[in-house]
């Protein structure tokens, strides 16, 4: 057993410090953030730069099977990934991790002169709408047929709905994707997807219009929806589970039999308990839908970041490549880290205990 | 030359009753059937019925007909042909990535758990932190930067992205298994961890095994097919979801005629995962004898 001590050091140590951030629910969530983010980085490192056949020789390579003189190509293509190529691999990595920090991702290959970070900030609005959209759609309405199919379970209605969601919840995307373009738009006819090409119709102003908020749904509306079925039958079928175990909980008979409504047991009761596990898997959707917009995106042409990934890889324009998946990656890890401590300030169970499960 | 024979009589004498206990599961033994059927025809077929060579310019984009069961594609050529040649490489992608990080995570995932303490929250904290990573970008660069070329090179780097979550599972699953007395017996005979691991705990998991491999032997299979659309596998051989990439590439996606090119691989690969699931439900009861006599 431990006992209180009382030091007469009033001086920390970097132990005790570190001791204090792992006990922290919070500073633990915000050093597993940043350490993903600097591996992430690390990764893109290595692969880009220090592995044989790497990024940057192809791109030397390139640059000299154009006519361009050896050296120079060497000079261009450590310009364009912003990496100082005299320098020992360790002062590359420290040069390179300095640029990432202060937002300088460096220069395209393919559209000479534009920088990275430019390129990116231009097309990931659309990436944040649509996937942002897409997420609340999918959480509000997972959560209320996940509830439905536990009110309701072994109706009709429960089988209908649980073996839909299993369905939708193995196929991919991708396909899901493909479906909803041969029949919605083709064979059907309900919406015309040639025109809803791109983020916007040509024209268009930027600005909180009702035209323009009409046309920008009218874009993503299709896209929407693949991920919006993509993603809800792990949801409801999570919910079911959730709200069936939460419904044979002491607290829920206790408060039947104090004869609350059955409305305030759904939502005070029933709902929130079976809703909080939810927000940890909001973490491994985000990752789950953002990873699916590089098919989604190119297959229903729509300029996300998504979208300028695939078509970097295409082009096999390394700098922006190493650029969007860093981007694509920060935003996850940020959006889990939201999660975290939206999470912690629903269940004060969370921050008291600090552990995760 | 006699334990030979009694060997073979007991392996056979197995065989039969696995698939007797297999046979009172329909489900099971339609996937069952429906995977055997369908690895032979992916293997055996292309021998039999070798892919046309020359377009068929007459038979563009046909739909279903008694000459062609499954529509034609855009060179004319018969589409129920083209799966039946092009489920090679699917096949042995999703074999290779599912057996191969399951057997990663089944090491990793039961060592920690057994381990315990400072290793296995260290492992457990950097396996939360690669789930937050998105993989499909992830794998998209490194397929890439690497130029990989083979299906067996692609499968290997699958594995290695993908084991982490699987440990995770089998980690849990360990933990729960764990506190239970033949496990302790076990632990008191000190049989060692490995000899534990794969001949107590492993048998007692293996339904659980069998289903997260074939989740993610599926997740392998999409993973190809939007690596073939992004271009990044190279288009080499005739695979499924090469089919569906060069369908959708040829504008199909305009044409409602031309809807059997792109339907017919995608209900392969549909009609390949649907066996492989209905198969590993059933697996439950030929691994778990309790479940068995009470049928």
């Amino acid at each position: 057993m431990t006992t209180i001590t009382t030091s007469t050091t009033p001086r920390r140590t970097l132990l005790d410090v570190l001791q204090k951030i792992t006990s922290t629910y919070l500073l633990r969530r915000l050093a597993r953030a940043l350490f993903s983010i600097w591996l992430v980085a690390t990764i893109t490192f290595f692969v880009i730069r220090a592995m044989p056949g790497s990024a940057i020789d192809i791109l030397m390579q390139d640059l000299t099977a154009q006519g361009v003189s050896a050296d120079d190509a060497r000079n261009q293509a450590a310009a364009l990934m912003g990496i100082d190529l005299d320098q020992p691999i360790g002062g590359q990595y420290l040069d390179y991790l300095n640029n990432v920090i202060h937002g300088d991702l460096g220069h395209s290959y393919r559209s000479a002169g534009l920088s990275v970070t430019k390129m990116i900030t231009t097309v990931l609005p659309w990436t944040l709408f649509s996937v942002g959209l897409s997420l609340l759609i999918t959480f509000v309405l997972g959560i209320a047929l996940g509830s439905i199919m536990a009110y309701k379970r072994d109706t009709w209605i429960d089988h209908v709905l649980s073996n839909l969601a299993a369905t939708l919840d193995a196929v991919s995307p991708y396909l899901i994707g493909l479906l909803a373009i041969l029949f919605f738009g083709i064979i059907w006819k309900l919406v015309p997807i040639v025109e809803m090409r791109g983020a916007m119709s040509s024209g268009m102003k930027p600005g909180f219009t009702m035209a323009f908020l009409a046309d920008i749904f009218k874009h993503a509306r299709v896209l929407i929806l693949v991920y919006v079925l993509s993603s809800i039958g792990s949801w409801m079928l999570q919910m079911k589970s959730n709200t069936v175990a939460t419904l044979g909980e002491d607290y829920v008979t206790v408060a039947r039999a104090r004869g609350l409504t059955d409305g305030r047991i759904l939502t005070a009761y029933v709902g929130r308990n079976a809703t909080l596990p939810l927000f940890t898997r909001l973490a491994i959707s985000v990752g789950f839908v953002v990873g699916g917009s590089v098919l989604l995106e190119t297959l229903f042409t729509y300029r996300g970041v998504g979208f300028l990934l695939a078509r970097s890889i295409s082009e096999r324009d390394y700098p922006v490549m190493q650029g969007v998946f860093l981007i694509i990656t920060a935003s996850v890890v940020i959006a889990n880290l939201l999660a975290d401590y939206v999470y912690g300030w629903l269940d004060p169970r969370v921050r008291i205990l600090g552990g995760d499960n | 030359m006699h334990n030979l024979n009694d060997f073979i009589g007991s392996f056979w004498r197995e065989v039969a009753k696995t698939f007797k206990i297999l046979s009172r599961n329909k489900m099971g033994l339609f996937g069952f059937i429906m995977v055997i059927l369908i690895i032979l025809v992916s293997f055996v077929g292309p021998l039999i019925w070798p892919p046309e060579l020359s377009a068929n310019v007459l038979e563009i984009n046909k739909g279903s007909s008694p000459a062609h069961w499954l529509g034609t594609d855009f060179q004319g050529q018969d589409n129920l042909r083209k799966i039946v040649n092009g489920g090679k490489d699917i096949v042995t992608i999703a074999l290779l990535t599912g057996a191969l990080s399951m057997l990663i995570a089944v090491v990793v995932g039961s060592f920690s758990a057994f381990i315990g303490g400072k290793v296995d929250n260290l492992l457990m904290e950097l396996v939360n932190i690669w789930l937050t990573i998105p993989k499909f970008p992830l794998l998209a660069v490194l397929a890439t930067v690497l130029a990989l070329k083979d299906v067996v090179m692609l499968s290997v780097l699958m594995a290695i992205l993908d084991w982490p979550a699987l440990a995770r599972q089998v980690r849990s699953q360990v933990l729960t298994l764990k506190n239970r007395e033949y496990i302790e017996a076990a632990m008191m005979l000190d049989f060692g961890t490995p000899r534990i691991i794969f001949r107590e705990l492993l048998p007692n998991m293996m339904s659980f095994v069998a289903i997260s491999t074939i989740f993610e032997m599926t997740h392998a299979i999409y993973q190809q097919t939007g690596l073939v659309f992004l271009g990044i596998v190279p288009y080499s051989s005739a695979n499924w979801g090469v089919m569906i990439s060069a369908a959708e590439r040829r504008g199909v996606l305009f044409n409602p005629q031309a809807a059997w090119s792109i339907l017919a691989p995608m209900a392969a690969i549909v009609l390949f995962q649907l066996a492989l699931v209905s198969f590993a439900r059933s697996l439950d009861e030929v691994f778990n004898p309790r479940l068995r006599t009470s049928v």
